[in-house]
């Protein structure tokens, strides 16, 4: 099986090569008749799809016949682990996802060569690109990180199994999702840059990059979610979001596209940001591949030390080289993309645009910053510090409040110019509303639930809370006034009613209203993380019949019992969950010991609702005294989170279907009082 | 009549002073005070979790950790006093936040300054493209400005509304 891998691998090198090679000589001869071999680069490119794709097959194949000679497989399965996680094993270590990264280029781009009729000449040169970048991947899982190497010495009857954090459902689609949205970049860029290279004229460049950026941002905001989903629901520290430099490896390029998606806009309405756009679009996908760099070179530490190894030199190389291409071909053209309007009025949506990407900008570089101050504080003063959630909490929550603010106010401007009057006209009910939220949150009681009661004075995390709720409703109620004056214009005309008026309107500008529903599910994800705020947790021993209490709930220890399984044994504790005085639940967090790896994890119990998680962590026993301990955390609002991502992904679907036609208006037709009838059948 | 100008100064004013007073707002209470603190260091078992966060039964470190933070809150020792006295005992990676001396100020300063530079690179960039000049336009047309020009936009406000 190795062999035909290895085989496939180089196979699919061999092609890559020659699609790039070819589709560059193609693309520098193409007024001397090179249109044939042009055309054999893209073939080529798509076959380097099959190649990819039969290798990843292969490995697939090796880990369901348990093919402990490849040392890939024997690292990462076992003969009991259970079949999903066999297919993840494709993505569970270094070679395998790399391998699996080549395929999702490979896959983008036989999407992109088979489309190639919207734009001949622009999709040529963005193959090119694409197969620059696709051969760099291949010669790494060729030579420096091949999924098929042989395992030295004799064969072991069983392999070392995969790590016990990774046996969790979510690990089946967190890492494909956020691939595909890190891969997923790379298509955009090829597009800039191809456009940058060949001076394209016009703007129809961008409209492509910007489906294909919304499709990839929308994988890599699933991705980053499931991943946080992940790490709060197998960890079993209470959170989701730790600042690791690997969750801000995904975190940055996610910022720099959503700033894309916005300054996008001003590309295509009014001809601004071409220099900035061009810019952005390399960013993030620079930063997508220094994220990969950061998560497999080891430079930099992480609590994701699976992924660690010696290939970050080849990364270092690549993004140096793609940096040179691009500052390159930028410097010669940047002529091209000079600006075709001026700014009318400092407040316009122009504007907003602009502020809105300086946040998003900064926003990355402060995760940037403090994902590389440790280096550079051992460079500089020979010892690392830590840059933890207090320093992220600290910088970025003041910045992304005022981002909150802008998603407020940015719609509700005009592009080229808004009267003040009319923003005020605008925003003063929307702003009224915000501060009554805001009021009514601190005059309520707090016996009402964790969020209410707020007191701002006592905690600046308390302060923040409040200021996002508010700023949430702020947003929410701009997004609802946008339906609904668009709606009530429909209903005047068509005299349908609002709901079926606000359908229609969405129905007719789904790029508009799409986003709108977007921003909605980000007010709803950072309700969610208001709620961190209030958090609570208490750890205690607890034998049989013993009590816990934490917020309004009572625990009490009913029992604890043990399972055997193929590929572990586990421990349960089983706890009754009352809540005054009544019993609401029976809760059974877990703790698993993994047979191959011998390694233990938690499974915390996790009980859901709308206004709080109650999350119990059995941690094990106790080594002194053999006492059973758990540690329960009371989470407000965390459901909130998961919610909101469900409205953000409905909201970029939604952004990617095409507008129904605009009905057009026909006058009506003079009757003809003489007509003759009309007969069945005609 | 207000003056638009004076009217946005004024709130930001507001906004500005209730900031700086929220931001220099507190937990006084000794009894938050082991939570605060306790969130403000890591755990140095190789777990990279904040100090209240490690989840590790066994741990080798954090309950000892804990039991001195406890203690050193009881004697009523200050911030600083705690902090610096785990920094000597367990390096300055048990700081789960650059602290804000020396070299490690630049990792709080680089945001903020990257804010003001961008802000002001902003600024430069709308009023260079306000003053830009208007495209030149063919010959036969002319300008519209004024009433005419409101009065056009207003037109095609409305019929663009959706």
């Amino acid at each position: 099986m190795a062999q035909i891998g290895s085989f496939a691998l180089l196979l699919a090198l061999a092609l890559g090569v020659y699609s790039f090679l070819a589709g560059l000589v193609a693309l520098i001869g193409q007024d001397q008749g090179y249109e044939r071999l042009g055309e054999t680069a893209r073939r080529a490119g798509i076959v380097t799809f099959a190649a990819v794709l039969l290798a990843a097959v292969v490995l697939v194949a090796a880990a369901f016949h348990d093919d402990f000679s490849i040392a890939y497989i024997f690292h990462h399965s076992n003969r009991d682990l259970s079949a999903p996680y066999k297919f993840a094993v494709l993505w569970s270590g270094q070679e395998g996802s790399l391998l699996f990264w080549s395929l999702l280029l490979a896959a983008y781009g036989f999407v992109l060569r088979l489309r190639n009729k919207t734009d001949p000449r622009l999709f040529a040169y963005a193959s090119v690109v694409l197969a620059g970048v696709q051969v760099f991947f291949l010669l790494l899982v060729n030579f420096a990180a091949n999924p098929f190497g042989l395992l030295q010495g004799s064969i072991p009857a069983d392999g070392s199994g995969l790590n016990p954090l990774l046996q969790y459902p979510e690990m089946v689609i967190h890492p494909p999702m956020l691939y595909l949205g890190y891969v997923g970049f790379t298509v955009p860029f090829a597009f800039a840059l191809g456009a940058l290279i060949m001076k394209y004229p016009g703007e129809k460049w961008i409209h492509i990059t910007r489906r294909w950026t919304m499709v990839t941002w929308g994988f890599l905001t699933c991705g980053i979610f499931l991943g946080a989903h992940w790490a709060y629901s197998v960890l079993g520290w209470g959170g989701y979001w730790g600042w690791d430099p690997v969750e801000n490896a995904s975190l940055m390029p996610w910022l720099t596209g959503t700033a894309f998606l916005h300054s996008v806009m001003m590309q295509e309405k009014r001809g601004m940001l071409k220099v900035w756009n061009m810019w952005l679009v390399f960013a993030t996908f620079w930063l997508a591949i220094l994220g990969t760099f950061l998560t497999r070179s080891g430079i930099i530490s992480s609590v994701h030390a699976f992924a660690q190894s010696s290939i970050g030199g080849w990364f270092a190389w690549f993004l140096g080289i793609s940096f040179a291409v691009f500052l390159f071909f930028f410097l010669k053209n940047k002529s091209h993309l000079r600006g075709e309007h001026k700014l009318e009025s400092l407040i316009s949506r122009e504007s907003s645009f602009l502020f809105n990407n300086l946040l998003f900008v900064l926003l990355c570089f402060t995760v940037l910053w403090g994902t590389w101050f440790p280096k550079i504080s051992e460079l500089v003063q020979g010892n690392q510090v830590t840059v933890g959630g207090p320093f992220y909490n600290r910088v970025a929550i003041p910045v992304a409040l005022l981002l909150l603010l802008l998603t407020a106010l940015g719609p509700l401007l005009a592009w080229r110019k808004t009267s003040f009057e009319s923003l005020k006209r605008n925003f003063f009910w929307p702003a009224v509303g915000a501060v009554a939220v805001a009021i009514f949150l601190v005059i309520t009681p707090q016996s009402w639930g964790s969020v209410f009661g707020l007191k701002p004075w006592k905690d600046i995390s308390y302060f923040y809370s409040l200021m996002a709720v508010g700023l949430c409703t702020l947003v929410t109620f701009t997004v609802a006034s946008e339906f609904y004056r668009g709606g009530r214009v429909i209903a005047k005309h068509t005299g349908q009613g609002m709901f079926a008026s606000m359908v229609q309107l969405t129905h007719r500008n789904t790029r508009r209203y799409g986003g709108y529903i977007v921003h909605f599910g980000v007010v709803v994800v950072i309700i969610g993380f208001a709620g961190a705020a209030f958090n609570q947790d208490k750890e205690q021993e607890m034998g049989y019949g013993d009590k816990m209490t934490i917020g309004s709930y009572t625990l009490i220890c009913r029992s604890y019992t043990d399972e055997e399984n193929p590929n572990y044994s586990s421990q349960w504790a089983i706890l009754d969950v009352y809540k005054g005085g009544k019993q609401i639940d029976t809760l059974t967090p877990e703790r698993r010991f993994y047979h191959a790896s011998q390694q233990t994890s938690t499974m915390p119990y996790i009980r859901s609702t709308l206004n709080e998680d109650l999350y119990l962590v059995y941690e094990g026993l106790n080594q002194d005294n053999g006492h059973p301990i758990l540690k329960a955390h009371l989470n407000p609002l965390v459901m909130w989170i998961w919610m909101g991502v469900w409205i953000i992904l409905a909201g970029t679907i939604l952004a990617l279907v095409p507008n129904a036609p605009a009905p057009v208006r026909v006058a009506a037709p003079k009757l003809v009082e003489t007509a003759a009838p009309v007969g069945a059948g005609d | 009549m207000t003056n638009p100008k004076a009217t946005i100064r004024r709130a930001l004013h507001c906004i500005l002073l209730l900031a700086a007073v929220f931001a220099f707002l507190g937990a006084g209470d000794p009894a938050a005070r082991f939570g605060e603190i306790g969130h403000r260091m890591m755990c140095i078992c190789s777990c990279k979790e904040i100090l209240l966060e490690c989840n590790h039964v066994g741990c080798p470190d954090s309950d000892g950790m804990r039991n001195e933070l406890m203690a050193a809150v009881s004697r009523g020792d200050s911030d600083s006093l705690v902090e610096q006295s785990f920094v000597q005992k367990y390096g300055p990676t048990v700081l789960a936040a650059p602290t804000t001396t020396g070299f490690n100020r630049t990792a709080w300063i680089m945001p903020f300054a990257a804010l003001i530079l961008g802000f002001g690179l902003v600024v430069r960039v709308v009023r260079s493209w306000k003053n830009r000049p208007a495209p030149a336009l063919a010959d036969g047309l002319r300008p519209i400005r004024g009433a005419e020009l409101a009065q056009f936009r207003d037109q095609a406000r409305k019929e663009t509304e959706l």
